[in-house]
């Protein structure tokens, strides 16, 4: 009787979320390759972290989009439900809206032709900077994916080294090859 | 200090408030004032400066909901709860005195001697000022030992 009911609880973050009060809405979501912190302001989808223990990933939301970030699951149903999709192998594309505003223009040029990347194929660094209009521009390009703020939806796993190695992943390159996996693109 | 994310500040006061709403409001109405006092402190929220004095400003927020829903004529006749499970007895004891006491009398004397709020935080609390807090709650204490005297 004296404590916050599971039910009070949710009710609260359903309400915060409904009354539109949230800069950043977030939940945790559960996958084949760990936990998740999923995000949305919105506008759309704007963060998925592998480090779902969230204390300094609420603070960069915060610092980004507003300090009004709480954890209500509804505004994530939907990022949730096509996740769930992927992992099981039955959605080959994400339909989310996603908001990458605040990202600067380069970032934004090449997420978006990352973004045209299809289910199970790979590119190269190199060739991601040259569809950019950056040919020269590979290093940078690796930057890029690695600070990319929604791995798996845009799917900075499918880029790869010159060489054919996977080279590297935010998400540690044990996550890349799950992903390049369940996609097809290697045995 | 910085603003925490809301969740935070939510997790670090939510019971604490809870707490004072079941005991200003009873069980039965403290579930509607605690939605309201946490949405009132989201709407707020942006417009803080800094992290300080959180707990103080959460207090605020609750104390003025209750009083809005004190003047509200109650649905019922129900009794507030008598709580003595969260380790303040002595309060307790002295708590259930205080129901009769007007509201902002009230709020000053349960949120200094129950709550172990300062002077100055129960004034931004009630929209007031320390003085006034501190008069408020010797005033509330006065007529509690008046009406123990008689």
């Amino acid at each position: 009787m004296n404590a916050v009911s599971p039910d009070l609880d949710r009710r609260f973050r359903d309400a915060a979320a409904r009354e539109d009060l949230l800069d950043v809405a977030y939940d945790i979501v559960d996958s084949p390759i760990g936990s998740l912190l999923v995000a949305a302001t919105q506008r759309g989808l704007c963060r998925i972290a592998y480090d779902a223990e969230p204390e300094q990933e609420l603070e960069r939301l915060a610092r980004s989009f507003g300090v009004r970030v709480l954890r209500s699951s509804k505004p994530i149903d939907a990022a949730r439900r096509e996740l769930d999709e992927y992992f099981e192998g039955d959605r080959r594309r994400f339909d989310l809206p996603i908001d990458v505003a605040l990202l600067a223009d380069f970032n934004r040029r090449v997420l978006g032709e990352l973004a045209r990347v299809p289910y199970g194929e790979v590119v190269t660094y190199g060739e991601l900077a040259a569809r950019a209009a950056r040919p020269r521009a590979a290093r940078a390009v690796g930057t890029v994916m690695n600070r990319n703020p929604l791995p798996i939806v845009l799917p900075c796993h499918r880029v790869i080294g010159a060489n054919g190695k996977l080279v590297g992943y935010a998400g540690g390159l044990e996550r890349k090859e799950q992903l390049l996996r369940l996609e097809g693109a290697i045995l | 200090m910085s603003l925490p994310p809301f969740e935070r500040f939510y997790e670090a006061h939510r019971e604490e408030i809870y707490r004072f709403l079941t005991r200003r409001l009873g069980p039965q109405r403290v579930e509607d004032a605690f939605q309201e006092t946490f949405l009132k402190a989201l709407r707020a929220y942006p417009s803080l400066r800094h992290g300080e004095h959180l707990r103080a400003w959460a207090f605020t927020i609750a104390s003025r909901v209750a009083i809005d829903e004190h003047r509200r004529p109650r649905a019922d006749t129900e009794l507030p709860e008598l709580s003595s499970l969260d380790g303040r007895p002595a309060f307790a004891q002295l708590e259930h005195l205080a129901d009769e006491l007007p509201p902002t009398e009230r709020a000053a004397v349960v949120l200094r001697y129950g709550y172990d709020l300062d002077y100055a935080e129960i004034g931004a609390a009630l929209g007031s000022n320390a003085t006034a807090a501190r008069q408020a709650a010797s005033a509330g204490i006065r007529r509690l030992r008046r009406k123990e005297q008689r």
